[in-house]
């Protein structure tokens, strides 16, 4: 056993409203510069649909994650190492640019500038890679908002294997769900594994996964090694770029940007601990949909006197085995089981969890009630179908997805009798498995979700890291090394940007 | 004039290509990079750069070890001066066509379509064109070669490189009643050695050997400590760690936090 630590997030798609908040402050931090107008760290699609970039999920045409190869191997779906590097000078997998979207502005100058003219001024997009006008703006990061545009082409949507997709083109029969996606964090990461460079990392003490932009030679490998497609290149700097997990926040034990600012209180952030020596074996599960069990036992309960102990002796801080214990992404995916890893099939091992949405009972209006299973709502007659879940969360097996489901709706339920008719109905509980007192711990975590419930991050340890007297006066976040004293003011001998220097200005 | 360009130009060119290049990776890693454009438009992309770098790398070699090999070994060898020279001409040729066909995509390509002409440097344009200038000179010497195939024109270049590089001074010499197409080949193939370290060049100093060979499994795990933990303690009940953090070796010496 060798216990590491990871800083883990779960997003309850049953509360998610869809109004993306999360990717805008994401995108004001961290991608509003040249090179990634285009790139969104955090992203949220209308499910179903195919998503951005468009068809990401569709690991045929990509080659992204990991596979078994015939001998039993795990190896990377674009290739091997060798494979990897027969392909340095033109990567087949890589996506284009007008795969995500080209990116855009609105001449919005010419509202103002415009000569008087017979007609009035209109702004018109332009390229932000070329500066020149665009006749139509063909796709956007989220183009498929709330059901946009024919079923035809929606219904492309990777997770409607195996469902009879055709009825849920019809207006009656239609459903919907959102789904925001960022970097997974991965425990088994493809980018590391696909950087022929080595600038993509794994940070032992809280499992961010990160790329050295020192190192990283703009060879590509890790967007088509990425299965979520979360690794953006900047076309103007040549390099790779990812979510962060917002790490200077969550060094300091505060939530990442997206998190913190979620209006509807969907993201959960704590930590969990896990055997670092028993990834790969449950990355090489055989079959698909035992995937989603094996990460589990990956992870180590936090309670247990021999993890606690193993946890000591391998370095994890005391104040993050504590944290781990009151950590709610432990109790979602591991005490309740309602939380799940997304396309676990891609056997990256994720680290980013979702707790499948509920939605309205599909014939309840034309049967006029509600299709009661055991006093309890059928989830499988659900609106959005559990295959579609499964597909999305637990490689097409059902009975996980249906028991997180039913858990929730016995949450509803029992809370319903509670705060109606005063009646604490353990015999609700007792149905899925659970007891009353479990359910209101559930209920205040995931229904109330006070920020403290959401955000269980113990800081970061400083005085192991780092040397408080070397780094004084030093430099902060910059895009590259900014702060060198080989780049001079006017441009940089060898072609790097040009920086721009000025002195705040004396006003009197 | 040719004591210039052939005695001391090599030794100018050569310098600043090491010291230029040990100067950018160590002071300005950041722009250590491929620049690839495959993201903004993978049309004439994918044949024009294998052709390109597959063609370059067989002609970088060719001359490395052409050049540069004792005339002894071949002699020992067996292998004839006129040989030598015909599979020169003749792996040259290939190679060159090669390069310059698909050197010729990448820059009809760089130069027409607008998001790549927009997103060029003036160094990225500059270096394809010089790149493919010296690709049709190198081409153009086949047809001076074939008028004497015995071979001794080339056996005077390669105590040129040889001289140069082993410090003679008169290495110039050797080449001074060569054809001028060979002149400028030289002289343009020493200016590409000049302005290397400040392109996109240095690019192909970055062979990911360490990915195939020493770098073991498939993933990287860095860890931030200053001093690494105990390390008899963890290795206790496990056979292997994992890749040790990029820390370690330098800040093992510093003094232990708080102290």
């Amino acid at each position: 056993m060798r216990v590491r630590a990871q800083i883990g997030k779960v997003l309850n798609l049953d509360k998610c409203i869809g109004c993306h908040t999360c990717s805008v402050t994401c995108k004001n931090v961290w991608t509003s510069r040249d090179g990634v107008e285009y790139a969104w760290f955090n992203n949220v699609e209308t499910k179903p649909g195919t998503g951005y970039p468009t068809d990401w999920e569709n690991q045929k045409r990509w080659n992204g994650g990991w596979v078994r190869n015939s001998r039993g191997k795990l190896q990377p779906k674009q290739g091997s190492k060798w494979r990897i590097l027969a392909n340095i000078f033109a990567n087949p997998d890589l996506p284009e640019i007008d795969d995500y979207y080209e990116p855009f502005d609105f001449d919005y100058d010419h509202l103002k500038s415009a000569p008087e003219l017979d007609h009035f001024p209109t702004a018109r997009p332009r390229s932000a890679i070329t500066g020149e006008p665009m006749d139509k703006i063909e796709k956007g990061p989220n183009w498929e908002e709330i059901l946009g545009g024919e079923f035809s082409k929606r219904s492309q949507d990777y997770n409607f294997e195996g469902v009879q997709k055709e009825i849920y083109g019809e207006y009656e029969n239609t459903f919907m769900m959102y789904l925001p996606r960022l970097c997974e964090h991965c425990l088994n990461p493809t980018c590391t594994a696909s950087c022929p460079s080595g600038a993509i990392y794994k940070r032992e003490e809280d499992g961010i996964v990160l790329i050295d932009q020192e190192k990283c030679r703009g060879w590509r490998m890790c967007i088509s090694g990425c299965p979520y497609k979360k690794i953006y290149y900047n076309w103007d700097t040549g390099k790779s770029e990812k979510c962060t997990f917002c790490y200077p926040r969550i060094e300091s034990g505060q939530p990442t940007v997206c998190s913190e600012t979620c209006v509807g209180r969907i993201r959960y952030l704590g930590v969990i601990l896990y055997d670092a020596d028993r990834i790969e074996e449950a990355a090489n599960s055989e079959r698909e949909t035992d995937l989603y069990g094996a990460q589990m036992d990956v992870f180590l309960d936090p309670n247990d006197a021999q993890v606690i102990a193993a946890a000591r002796r391998d370095g994890v801080p005391e104040d993050w085995i504590e944290a781990a214990k009151k950590s709610p992404v432990w109790k979602m995916a591991m005490d309740w089981k309602v939380a799940f890893p997304l396309h676990p099939e891609y056997r990256t091992l994720p680290m980013v969890w979702y707790i499948p949405p509920l939605s309205p009972i599909q014939n309840a209006a034309q049967a006029g009630q509600i299709a009661m299973q055991d006093e309890m709502p059928d989830v499988r007659s659900l609106r959005i179908p559990v295959r579609y879940l499964a597909n999305m969360l637990t490689a097409g097996d059902e009975e996980p997805i249906v028991h997180a489901l039913e858990r929730m709706s016995a949450m509803r339920l029992y809370m319903r009798a509670l705060s109606v008719d005063g009646v604490r109905d353990e015999a609700i509980a007792a149905r899925v498995g659970m007891s009353g007192r479990v359910i209101e711990d559930m209920y205040k975590i995931m229904a109330l979700a006070d920020y403290e419930d959401r955000f269980v991050i113990p800081t970061a340890h400083r005085e192991q890291v780092e040397d408080g007297a070397e780094i004084r006066g030093g430099c902060g976040f910059t895009d590259g090394n900014g702060c060198s004293t080989g780049s001079m003011n006017k441009g940089s001998l060898f072609g790097g940007k040009k920086k721009g220097f000025t002195l705040p200005e004396e006003t009197f | 004039m040719d004591y210039f360009l052939f005695g001391i130009y090599p030794y100018i060119a050569t310098a600043v290509l090491l010291v230029g290049s040990i100067a950018r990776y160590e002071r300005d890693p950041f722009t250590w990079k491929t620049s690839s454009s495959q993201f903004l438009r993978r049309k004439q992309l994918i044949w024009g750069s294998i052709l390109f770098h597959v063609g370059v790398l067989i002609i970088f070699f060719g001359h490395l070890i052409g050049l540069l090999t004792p005339l002894w070994v071949f002699d020992l060898l067996g292998v004839t001066h006129g040989a030598k020279q015909l599979l020169a001409v003749v792996l040259g040729g290939f190679a060159g066509v090669m390069a310059l066909v698909g050197g010729g995509m990448l820059f009809h390509r760089r130069w027409t379509d607008p998001r790549i002409r927009k997103t060029s440097s003036f160094a990225d344009i500059a270096i394809l064109v010089l790149l493919l200038v010296q690709l049709v000179l190198g081409l153009g010497t086949i047809f001076v070669s074939a008028q004497h195939l015995d071979g001794h024109e080339m056996t005077k270049f390669m105590a040129w490189a040889q001289g140069i590089a082993t410090f003679q001074p008169g290495a110039a010499a050797a080449i001074a009643d060569s054809a001028l197409i060979f002149k400028l080949h030289i002289f343009l193939g020493l200016t590409i050695f000049l302005v290397f370290p400040f392109t996109r060049l240095v690019h192909m100093l970055s062979i990911p050997i360490r990915y195939v060979t020493l770098r073991p499994g498939y993933q990287i795990v860095r860890s931030r400590r200053t001093r690494p933990l105990a390390e008899g303690e963890r290795a206790r009940d496990r056979v292997a760690r994992p890749t040790p953090a990029k820390a370690p070796a330098a800040a093992a010496a510093r003094p232990e936090p708080g102290e």
